[in-house]
């Protein structure tokens, strides 16, 4: 059997590249699929603690962070056709149009 | 039973928010219904409050009516209330019958000026708060009036406020009695400190615990302090500066207010809070010293006025100095007697004298006026009976008035003060027959009507005493209609004040003629109650009146002699060899421009007291703590916040990665804050 630490050792590793790869990349579906790799990573840790303890509740928030994940990526490539759309780029530093 | 002398102050106030608030569009017939009518009735009801009171058994007597609550705390209140005794009754007496005939006066006076309806609205209001004043049952209700009557005469002294001289001197007037008010308002904390309530009552009750001090304590520092508060408004030594300079204000307003009511408050105050000076010798003997300095002192500045109106003003500081030293010698009767009588004359030379220039078209140099006598006779009679009872002679009122203070000044031991109050005698004999002479006798010195260009003179002058303050409908004035050319006397309306004043100056000093002179001396036997109430025990040593009489008789001769002295050296300068004045002025020289200029206090004031002020004001108070100080921490905080959120601002870059590094960040220092603290 595999111990714990090394899955959450795996977690912590792929969250860590998800965050990286969400300061240091422009394009905005990159950062969103960084996103989507950090979301996986912490699922990793739920089920690793899951199975570990003998506990459902982990299972059942891995259920509910996929059904927020999908709604997310749903409304999230929606907002970014929309933005390439009107802007011709998928850069997010000329996403600024907020800026002072 | 109830008198509900509330009546009385409200009347006045009646008529003042009618045609203050309302007035512009009244005629001015309206107006003067208004404004006499409640005059008028204010002063019937009080006589009918004085039957009523006359058969009042003495055990009720202060009267004293309370209506609702003012000031309610745990250890303090203070009511709405009135308080009537023999003081407050002849107060009371005075202010309603003076101030109505004034009123009257004022109907002829004014009749050609603009802001007629403001005018009386101001004279009405004015009356309120002086029945305020003498009607009060607690000294916190005294000082409201008080306060009021300041008002009322800083807001009638600039009548005309678009003369600049006029504003200022209303401006002067109120700031001056200020510095009074201030010691007025220090007293009443004091007696608030040590007996817990403004009411007379109260005070007198717990005043009367008090032995006299024989060194000085609080009794006398409060009796100090309300000296003050009396030398401001009623004109003494030091703040006596702002009454000459309030003959700026239209004459029958010197009369009513400069002369004949408020400037009397003062004494009123000292009179009503005799128990207090009772037992603060020093304070006593300080009222008497001032009073008597201010006598001789004002006296003096009046010998060389040429402006009517001035030597009026001196004249009345003057009196007023012996109405001081009448109350410093505890003779506080004799005080109120001679505020009675002085009320009379002195009103009546102010009318008289307002008849004068009404009649000369604003003219109130004595050197352009002589001759009147011929043109207004019943001026000249009435201001003749006026003249001779402010010299003293018998048997007018004011020789038994003054002689009534001289004499008790005497018989009290002061007999220094006695000498000064003799020697001022003397010189208001001359200055006001100078007045006379100068006025009535002779040629007439003015402009004459038939010389065009004088006439134009005239005219331009008139509207230069009508002052540019007048309402459209009133701009007609000084044409043609009303021609001042000739000097003429005045109209009924203006006329009949002057006699009833006249007939009172005749008769009321008959009331004090004293025992010595076979009279019964009844007005200071009317007082006495008020003036034993609360007094110390041990003050009861009145001189034996009956061994002293002949001396009492004595000492009348020598006023009377001052008097004639005065007479007669003012018949000789000013009648029969006219030309001496100029000639002595000029071998004088500079004592003679030194008193002329009224020894530049005004001046000496001006460097001392006002030139620091405007200076310490403008450099250090506007300029370093208002606009360096506190301008300089609000515009610093305001521009520190500026150039903080102008740094902060760059951190909202509109750039989302950087925002996700903050986040990161943040979400760093709070994973390593909690390993460092072991939180799980």
């Amino acid at each position: 059997m595999v111990p714990l630490s090394y899955y959450l050792i795996l977690s912590a590793i792929l969250f860590a590249c998800g965050v990286t790869g969400f300061l240091i990349k422009r394009n905005i579906i990159t950062i969103f699929m960084s996103i989507e790799l950090m979301l996986n990573a912490v699922n990793l840790s739920f089920v690793a603690f899951a199975a570990s303890l003998k506990a459902l509740s982990g299972h059942i928030f891995v259920f509910f962070v996929m059904v927020v994940a999908a709604a997310e990526a749903a409304v999230g490539l929606a907002i970014i056709i929309s933005v390439f759309r009107t802007r011709e780029t998928l850069n997010v530093d000329r996403v600024n149009l907020l800026k002072l | 039973m109830s008198l509900h002398l509330w009546i009385i102050p409200l009347l006045p106030l009646a008529g003042a928010a009618i045609n203050g608030l309302l007035g512009k569009r009244f005629s001015k017939a309206l107006v003067n219904t208004i404004a006499l009518g409640s005059t008028g009735l204010a002063f019937a009801y009080a006589l009918w409050v004085t039957a009523q009171f006359a058969g009042m058994p003495s055990s009720q007597i202060p009267y004293i009516e309370q209506h609702s609550a003012w000031i309610t705390t745990a250890d303090f209140s203070v009511n709405w209330g009135f308080y009537l005794d023999q003081l407050s009754l002849v107060m009371m007496l005075i202010v309603t019958g003076v101030g109505f005939v004034i009123h009257v006066f004022s109907v002829g006076y004014m009749e050609h000026e603009g802001g007629y309806y403001r005018y009386f609205a101001y004279l009405n209001i004015f009356m309120f708060f002086m029945l305020m004043l003498v009607l009060a049952d607690n000294y916190l209700q005294m000082f409201i009036g008080w306060e009021g009557v300041g008002l009322a005469s800083y807001l009638l002294i600039g009548f005309w406020f678009l003369k600049k001289s006029a504003a200022d001197a209303g401006k002067k007037a109120f700031i001056t009695t200020r510095v009074g008010d201030f010691g007025f308002l220090i007293a009443l904390f004091l007696l608030i400190k040590h007996f817990g309530t403004l009411q007379y009552e109260g005070v007198f009750k717990a005043v009367s615990a008090y032995p006299v001090e024989t060194s000085a304590g609080f009794l006398t520092a409060i009796g100090l302090l309300m000296l003050l508060g009396a030398t401001g408004k009623s004109a003494q030594i030091p703040l006596y500066v702002w009454l000459p300079d309030a003959m700026e204000g239209p004459t029958p307003v010197s009369a009513l207010i400069h002369a004949a009511t408020m400037v009397t408050a003062g004494v009123y105050m000292v009179a009503r809070s005799h128990a207090i000076f009772d037992r603060g010798p020093d304070a006593m003997l300080a009222v008497a010293v001032i009073g008597t300095l201010t006598a001789i002192f004002a006296a003096s500045i009046g010998l060389a006025q040429q402006d009517i109106k001035k030597v009026l003003a001196y004249s009345t500081v003057s009196q007023l100095g012996y109405m001081f030293m009448g109350c410093g010698v505890a003779a506080y009767g004799a005080g109120i007697f001679h505020l009675m009588t002085h009320a009379f004359f002195k009103g009546l030379l102010f009318l008289g004298s307002g008849a004068i220039i009404h009649s000369l078209g604003g003219e109130q140099d004595m050197r352009r006026m002589g001759g009147l006598r011929k043109y207004m006779p019943y001026t000249f009679w009435c201001m003749t009976i006026a003249t001779f009872t402010i010299a003293g002679f018998p048997p007018l009122a004011a020789f038994f008035s003054k002689d009534g203070i001289l004499w008790k000044t005497w018989a009290s031991g002061n007999h220094i003060l006695w000498l000064i109050g003799v020697i001022a005698a003397g010189m208001t004999s001359f200055y006001m027959f100078r007045l006379w002479f100068l006025t009535f006798f002779g040629e007439y010195r003015g402009p004459t009507p038939e010389t065009g260009a004088h006439a134009q003179d005239v005219d331009t002058r008139h509207a230069a005493h009508t002052g540019a303050v007048r309402d459209a409908q009133d701009a007609h004035v000084t044409s043609g209609s009303h021609g001042h050319g000739a000097p003429h006397e005045s109209p009924w309306v203006m006329v009949v004040p002057l006699i009833i004043l006249a007939f009172f100056c005749v008769i009321s000093g008959w009331v004090g003629i004293s025992e010595a002179m076979g009279g019964s001396d009844r007005f200071d036997h009317f007082l006495a109650p008020v003036f034993q109430a609360a007094a110390p025990v041990a003050a009861t040593g009145t001189p034996p009146a009956h061994e002293s009489a002949s001396i009492e008789l004595l000492f009348s001769t020598i006023s009377v002699a001052a008097a004639l002295v005065g007479f007669l050296i003012a018949w000789f300068l000013y009648y029969k060899r006219t030309d001496l004045p100029a000639k002595i002025a000029r071998s004088l020289g500079g004592l003679y421009t030194l008193v002329l200029d009224k020894y530049r206090i005004d001046e000496l004031y001006s460097a001392v007291f006002i030139k620091p002020l405007i200076a310490a004001s403008t450099d250090i108070f506007w300029k370093g703590m208002d606009r360096g100080l506190i301008d300089g921490a609000a515009d610093g905080s305001a521009a520190a916040a500026q150039e903080v959120s102008d740094e902060m601002r760059r951190m909202q870059s509109g750039n989302i990665r950087s925002y996700a590094g903050w986040v990161a960040v943040g979400a760093a220092v709070v994973i390593a804050f909690m390993v460092w603290r072991g939180v799980r």
